[in-house]
């Protein structure tokens, strides 16, 4: 195996709206800055790839536009995922195992404001049985918290103290979009958004960003002193269909733990739950001990950026070993609804 | 870094392809003659989007409630894009200033339409071109009309036809069409990388 390592991260100021600008003139200073901390211009990468949604953005083909931000001339090996960038991410990380990459520029963003996203996100749902229906995402994860919470393996109080948390870790992350939190009685005597869901369990809506510039062995070392090393990564999925599945537990979680090598001895996990229920299942799934700090940028429950968010976490990690805070932390990634679908990956320090 | 490579050893070739299945025509599900196979289901979707042009095509919209064509300069080589996401798109930096275009022109290219869709299409056959506005470094699409389509050339300088003064809006379809104006044409090497 090739080794491959992070070596730049930026991201947006994480809003509710971006009204002023357009997806690439948003998008453009972030993937400038990934480039320009490693003192890189494009030609110094090997292949680009993106992470962004058409439903989104509402046209097609948008991602193409959005390549002007990277400046494509002469001509670029490029690729695009309709997908969360983390799965970007991975497509880099194969280009680079394939032998025909060194080095990678990856990024994912949305704007989510110009459509009503919770029906938007319906339109990913089996077009048969259910997107006929029009369950929007709320709707949905209701669902996952309610079984949860008949099963007993979760409280409303419990799901109120994973909002707080994540909420008041965001203190300290200057790009989170919700910063700071009321006390959880406070939020817990709140009424319901989507029973039994309140406002406080659910991600904001976000328009935002981020760029990730990865680097294969001695050009990692090259352009940074202490690189993050991807030392496993794997991605799995559960069931579409939400009646053929257990919704409080994803299985596929704990299969791509494993094969990504996750095992004791981590200091930090971010991990992409947009409802705060869903923290719980993934925790569970990476098989997390209570000495292992979960989401201290404040998680998607902060700042919730589409096809953004899975990527920010992998950066959160990877910021944390290349500034020495940390030596070895989780990363995850889910796509879909329901945590349906899910990348995990291990980063290390030297 | 090593070459690319084939992604597939098939021996016949990089893909294979299972053979479509086609309905039997006795409208039934296969084993089951008490099921009529369903053809086909609609589920008609659709969505209200807030678009949101952003900052450079804002300015080029403005631009077009005023008759003028605002292109957007590269801060490096100096050519100006139209119109423009307000980014370079050879550089990937921000373009910072926006500059007025034309309005006369010169065809790069053109096509004659037989088949017209659209509310406002023109009657066919009618002629489409990308159309350089002088000042500027790459081509506008749009529709030529005043001239039989036989004579459309690569090199014709053309200018833009807009609707009524008290029609504007801030809309690409304030210019209805362009038509030929009485200038010598533009040489087509004087055009190469404009298209």
């Amino acid at each position: 195996m090739t080794e491959v390592a992070i070596v730049s991260f930026a991201q947006t100021d994480h809003q509710r709206a971006r009204p002023e600008v357009n997806e690439v003139e948003m998008v453009q200073p972030v993937i400038h800055q990934a480039l320009e901390d490693v003192g890189a211009t494009i030609s110094d990468i090997d292949f680009t790839c993106s992470g962004s949604s058409d439903y989104l953005a509402g046209q097609a083909f948008s991602f193409v536009m959005t390549l002007d931000a990277v400046g494509a001339w002469p001509p670029i090996a490029e690729s695009h995922v309709e997908m969360d960038g983390a799965w970007a991410l991975y497509e880099a990380w194969l280009k680079i195992q394939a032998g025909h990459a060194d080095t990678a520029l990856v990024y994912g963003y949305s704007k989510a404001s110009p459509g009503d996203l919770p029906r938007v996100l319906s339109r990913g749902l089996d077009p048969y049985y259910q997107g006929p229906l029009w369950p929007d995402s709320v709707a949905v994860a209701g669902l996952q918290a309610r079984q949860m919470l008949d099963s007993a393996m979760i409280t409303e109080a419990e799901m109120t103290e994973i909002a707080f948390r994540n909420r008041e870790s965001a203190e300290n992350n200057p790009h989170a979009q919700l910063r700071g939190s009321a006390p959880v009685e406070e939020l817990l005597a709140q009424d319901y958004l989507c029973n039994p869901l309140r406002k406080h369990d659910c991600a904001p809506i976000t328009d935002g960003g981020c760029a990730i510039v990865l680097a294969a062995g001695d050009k990692a070392r090259d352009w940074v002193d202490r690189p993050a090393w991807l030392r496993g990564i794997d991605h799995r999925i559960d069931s579409h269909n939400f009646g053929g599945r257990d919704l409080t537990v994803a299985p596929s979680i704990a299969i791509a733990a494993e094969s990504a090598g996750v095992s004791p001895g981590l200091d930090v996990a971010e991990v992409h739950a947009p409802f705060s229920h869903q923290e719980k299942i993934v925790t569970t799934g990476l098989g997390l001990s209570d000495s292992v700090e979960v989401n201290p940028s404040g998680g998607a429950l902060a700042a919730n950026p589409m096809m953004a968010a899975g990527l920010v976490r992998l950066g959160e990690v990877a910021k944390r070993i290349m500034s020495e805070e940390i030596d070895r932390g989780v990363a995850h990634a889910t796509g879909g609804q329901l945590l349906q679908q899910n990348l995990v990956a291990v980063l290390e320090g030297e | 870094m090593s070459e690319d490579r084939p992604i597939s050893a098939f021996p016949d070739g990089l893909w294979t392809q299972p053979q479509p299945s086609v309905p039997s025509g006795d409208d039934t599900v296969s084993g089951d003659d008490t099921v009529s196979e369903v053809q086909r289901i609609r589920t008609p979707a659709s969505f209200v989007y807030d678009y949101t042009p952003g900052r450079a095509p804002s300015r080029f919209l403005r631009g077009l409630a005023e008759k003028k064509i605002l292109g957007e300069k590269c801060p490096v080589s100096g050519d100006v894009y139209v119109p423009s996401r307000g980014m370079s798109p050879v550089e990937g930096l921000p373009t910072t200033e926006a500059v007025e275009v034309g309005p006369k022109a010169t065809i790069t290219s053109f096509c004659v339409v037989h088949i017209g869709f659209g509310e406002n299409a023109p009657p066919t056959p009618f002629v489409s071109a990308l159309i350089l506005p002088d000042g500027a470094a790459v081509s506008l699409y749009g529709t030529i009309l005043g001239i039989p389509h036989g004579d459309v050339r690569i090199g014709l300088r053309v200018e833009p036809v807009w609707l009524p003064h008290d029609q504007l809006t801030t809309s690409f379809e304030n210019i209805t069409h362009w038509e030929p104006i009485d200038e010598p044409d533009v040489a087509a090497e004087r055009l190469k990388g404009h298209m």
